[in-house]
């Protein structure tokens, strides 16, 4: 910048002194304005507001309470003259009921602002502040005090009632705790409960499960399952509405060709090209629901993990760490797929105890 | 005693009440003491009143939903007014939830309301929070109220999520259940974690009662607490104040609580009712009859959280697949690092910030003026590199959308967001510190050589030079207002003395380097013009004929 400061003669109302980002004229009026003493009070800092303009406040903060005073009654109004049985009139009397009440805060909180502004003074008082702590003598007063006190106490020079007031307290501070246990269930074998899902049960009759749709219960008859490309969502035939079981036990079956199917996946466990694989996503466990049938992708569409599904569910994208685990499946003497057996790993997102369970299949010679 | 009688002419119907009151509490001292408590005034001080009068009305419509929730996840047949889900089975909570909205009058109303509220306490939290340490606001005595703040803001995501599982809609279920996810990715305790909190396996039968009591009992307890003691300290502490004409750090300027401050204050929760009212009646949020009752087999796409949940949305999505197995146990990395790692550096991060500030600084002095943003350009940048941070991680919790709306590919968005995440901030920080340092020399020009007039005065030889004026008065005193940044004296040791104790060794070493990298006074205001007041303007015309021959400036 030049150093053009040149002293020239200028009209005051010709010459900007604001720069952008300072504070507004608005809040500098108060600092330096004029005393106004229309009430006849003269206090240093307040600014008494002319009467015409406090005349003109008046009228306007009047105003804006009657109509707070008239929503108001609208409200109670709307409140007696709408019920509410449905989307549509709840709807309706959403719009009165909130309407008149918006209005009535909204024109309350204006008369307000209109009575400051208008009305009272302009206000620039000045108060003092002084430090924080207590000047040294009151420090010293409180210590000394203080260490009277423990003295006359005598917790200072009685070890006994100090140690015994100190072990008494350990165990009442942890009974509060104790009593958490049973927020748990009663068995302590949680990783247990996490290895396994409902397909590992036989039914009562001793049969292998049945793959039933999700939402309708239907069986699923492997031959009517036959374009290649359908997608099914499924659920364990008796544990349709079990939330529970569900959490671990959806799946989601896929029907390939042949000969689209790829090595991760164990064609033992397939029939007829379907595939069933868990549908609880291995990362934290949202429902990975999404299928883009060209490049058999599964997607999870809570963190976008996906799966190559003709590939062992193999993770090609995403935070997921490990494949979606597949289900034996096979079909019955009338031709519905059922599981042959449980899930070789535990399904979902990964915990502590978990392992690498895949590799302790495949040390066995199995498939994961 | 007789009591003592009303000294002035107070009207007796308050003075009776008052007097009674008076005898038996002592009110009167205190009441001289604050019924002229001043106020400062600046239009960011309000945001944290946005925070304090939401809260308000949370408990109000809380309290009204609390009356018609069920807080169960018993099974039950629907059978109320909503067509859409007629005798479909579901939670008796998302039943009542279902109810309040179709069947009890204001019920949509003051859910919607409630929702509203709970998206703007955390906002009103988030800026206030913001603006109290760009103006370095939480400095000696303020540090306490600092950390109260932190942990408010804390305890409000944590009210937030339990708030918005209680529903139990197919959205609220994939929150929990993402809830789940990362609980039982803890090391060690995560299973146990788990297991305690959903009464047995997820989902369980249990967690939404408890849920509950944490959500309108416990934790709305702490932060009730916790804003009365953050109430309490600011009046003890009286607010800061901007710097500006006759304010001081040992006066405060502004309003009297009694009557202007108590009015504008009572206007101001009017306002932010209002408007809560307002995007109640006509912003649906949350429309949980559409997303239907929560199953575990179930997803829909675009779920999102709360956008105060975003960031950690974000961090999980952006995350690579990385898992550890050793010794029969795992660690999943890819859960771990997104749910821990950036919420710990940002809450941690804030926490700390006061105490690492002052130990860089050396500075235990008491601070009521409040810093302008630029003259501290290495807080400032530090802020600003948290927010790209903090940012990046949001909207990349919203990455399906982005990629869906502008046709990116949705790998990229991650590819990409894994790259920014380290650089932005980086870039962030370069930029918001050279920012600083040049509306600091804008400041330095306002004060060394005036305000640009827009005259422009041809002068006797011919040349054309432009008028510039002194700034008006309030603005200069803002802008002297600045204050040094100070280093620990003995850190700008040379190199081969000895440095004072504190300041040796490795940790001291670096606390010297720090202080003379964070300390100091980058651009004096009187930056080299100091004998160019507007004073002796007379003798600058002569040097700047001589000397500028450029007009443009």
């Amino acid at each position: 910048m030049t150093d053009n400061n040149h002293d020239i003669e200028q009209p005051d109302e010709r010459v900007p002194k604001r720069v952008v980002g300072t504070p507004s004229p608005a809040a500098s009026a108060t600092l330096l304005g004029a005393k106004e003493t229309a009430g006849g009070v003269d206090v240093p800092g307040v600014n008494l507001q002319d009467e015409k303009t406090a005349k003109k406040g008046e009228k306007i903060a009047a105003l804006c309470f009657t109509i707070t005073l008239l929503s108001g009654i609208a409200f109670i109004v709307s409140y007696v003259a709408f019920q509410v049985h449905g989307v549509e009139s709840a709807g309706i009397s959403n719009v009165a009921l909130g309407g008149s009440l918006t209005l009535a805060l909204l024109s309350l909180a204006s008369g307000l602002v209109v009575w400051v502004r208008m009305i009272m003074p302009k206000y620039t008082l000045v108060q003092e502040r002084h430090l924080m702590a207590s000047d040294g003598g009151t420090r010293s007063y409180v210590g000394e005090t203080f260490l009277q006190g423990a003295a006359e106490s005598g917790i200072t020079k009685r070890p006994l009632l100090r140690r015994t007031l100190l072990a008494a307290a350990a165990p009442l501070g942890l009974a509060p705790l104790v009593l958490l246990r049973d927020l748990g269930p009663s068995y302590a074998d949680f990783p247990e409960k996490l290895r396994h899902t409902v397909w590992g049960e036989k039914t009562k009759e001793g049969k292998n499960r049945r793959l039933v749709v999700e939402g309708t219960g239907a069986p699923i008859r492997a031959a009517d399952f036959n374009s290649p490309g359908g997608i099914l969502s499924v659920v364990p035939e008796g544990y349709e509405h079990d939330l529970n079981a569900l959490a671990k036990a959806v799946l989601i079956l896929i029907k390939f060709r042949p000969e689209e199917l790829k090595s991760g996946t164990n064609l033992n466990w397939t029939h007829d090209g379907i595939v069933a694989y868990s549908k609880i996503c291995t990362h934290v466990g949202c429902p990975a629901a999404l299928y883009e049938q060209t490049t058999h992708h599964i997607l999870c569409p809570c963190h976008q993990s996906t799966f190559d599904a003709a590939d062992g569910a193999k993770v090609v994208f995403g935070p997921a760490a490990r494949p979606l685990p597949q289900l034996p499946i096979a079909v019955d003497n009338e031709g519905y797929l059922v599981a042959t057996g449980d899930f070789a790993v535990p399904v979902g997102p990964s915990f502590w105890e978990r392992g690498d369970a895949e590799a302790e299949v495949r040390e066995k010679g199995g498939h994961a | 005693m007789s009591s003592v009688g009303p000294a002035s002419n107070v009207p007796k119907p308050i003075a009776g009440p008052s007097s009674y009151l008076d005898d038996r509490l002592g009110a009167g001292n205190f009441l001289k003491r604050n019924l002229r408590k001043v106020f400062p005034d600046h239009w960011s001080f309000l945001l944290g009143e946005i925070a304090l009068y939401s809260f308000i009305v949370l408990l109000l419509t809380g309290t009204f939903l609390t009356f018609f929730f069920k807080p169960s996840m018993e099974h039950v047949i629907y059978n109320g007014s909503y067509d859409g889900l007629k005798g479909v089975g579901m939670s008796a909570a998302y039943a009542s939830t279902l109810e309040i909205s179709f069947d009890v009058r204001g019920g949509l109303l003051m859910r919607q309301m409630h929702h509203w509220a709970a998206l703007l306490f955390v906002a009103g939290m988030m800026v206030h929070a913001l603006r109290v340490f760009f103006t370095g606001a939480y400095r000696k005595p303020r540090e306490l109220n600092w950390l109260i703040g932190v942990l408010m803001l804390t305890l409000a995501l944590l009210e937030g999520l339990t708030g918005y599982s209680l529903p139990d809609d197919l959205l609220s279920g994939a929150g929990l259940r993402i809830t789940e996810g990362v609980a039982i990715s803890l090391p060690l305790i995560g299973t146990w974690l788990t297991f305690f909190l959903f009464g047995g396996e997820y989902p369980g039968e249990d967690v939404i009662s408890r849920f509950y009591s944490l959500h309108i009992l416990l934790i709305p307890g702490i932060l009730l607490a916790l804003i009365s003691a953050h109430m309490i300290l600011m009046w003890v502490q009286k607010h800061t104040q901007m710097p500006g004409k006759g304010r001081t750090n040992t006066n405060v300027v502004g309003a009297p609580f009694y009557p202007a401050f108590m009015a504008k204050a009572g206007a101001y929760f009017m306002f932010t009712f209002g408007v809560i009212a307002l995007l109640g009646t006509f912003g649906q949020i949350n429309p949980i009859w559409l997303f239907g009752p929560y199953t575990p087999a179930d997803i829909s796409a675009g779920s999102q959280p709360d956008y105060y949940m975003g960031f950690l949305e974000g961090a999980l999505r952006m995350m690579p697949a990385w898992e550890i197995n050793i010794w029969g146990f795992t660690l999943p990395l890819s859960v771990l690092i997104p749910a821990l790692v950036p919420m710990g550096i940002i809450m941690t991060g804030l926490a700390l910030y006061p105490f690492v500030e002052q130990w860089v600084t050396g500075d235990r002095r008491e601070h009521h003026v409040a810093d302008r943003p630029r003259n501290n350009p290495h807080r400032t940048a530090i802020g600003i590199s948290a927010i790209t941070f903090y940012g990046l991680l949001w909207i990349l919790g919203a990455n399906d959308e982005i990629s869906w709306t502008f046709q990116i590919s949705l790998n990229w968005t991650t590819y990409i967001g894994r790259v920014l995440i380290f650089v932005a901030p980086v870039v962030a920080y370069i930029v918001t510190y050279r920012v600083c340092l040049g509306l600091q020399r804008s400041d330095a020009a306002v004060i060394g050589h005036g305000v640009e007039s827009g005259v422009i005065k041809r002068l006797p030889h011919g040349e054309y030079i432009e008028v510039h004026v002194p700034p008006a008065e309030d603005i200069e005193a803002h802008i002297r207002g600045k204050e040094p940044i100070p280093v620990i004296p003995g850190a700008d040791t040379e190199p081969g003395g000895i440095p004072p104790k504190g300041l040796r060794g490795p940790i001291g070493r670096l606390k010297a380097k720090l202080s003379k990298a964070y300390g100091g006074e980058k651009i004096p205001l009187d930056d080299g013009h100091g004998g160019h007041a507007h004073g002796d303007a007379g003798e600058h015309t002569a040097v700047g004929a001589s000397e500028d021959k450029s007009l443009t400036h």
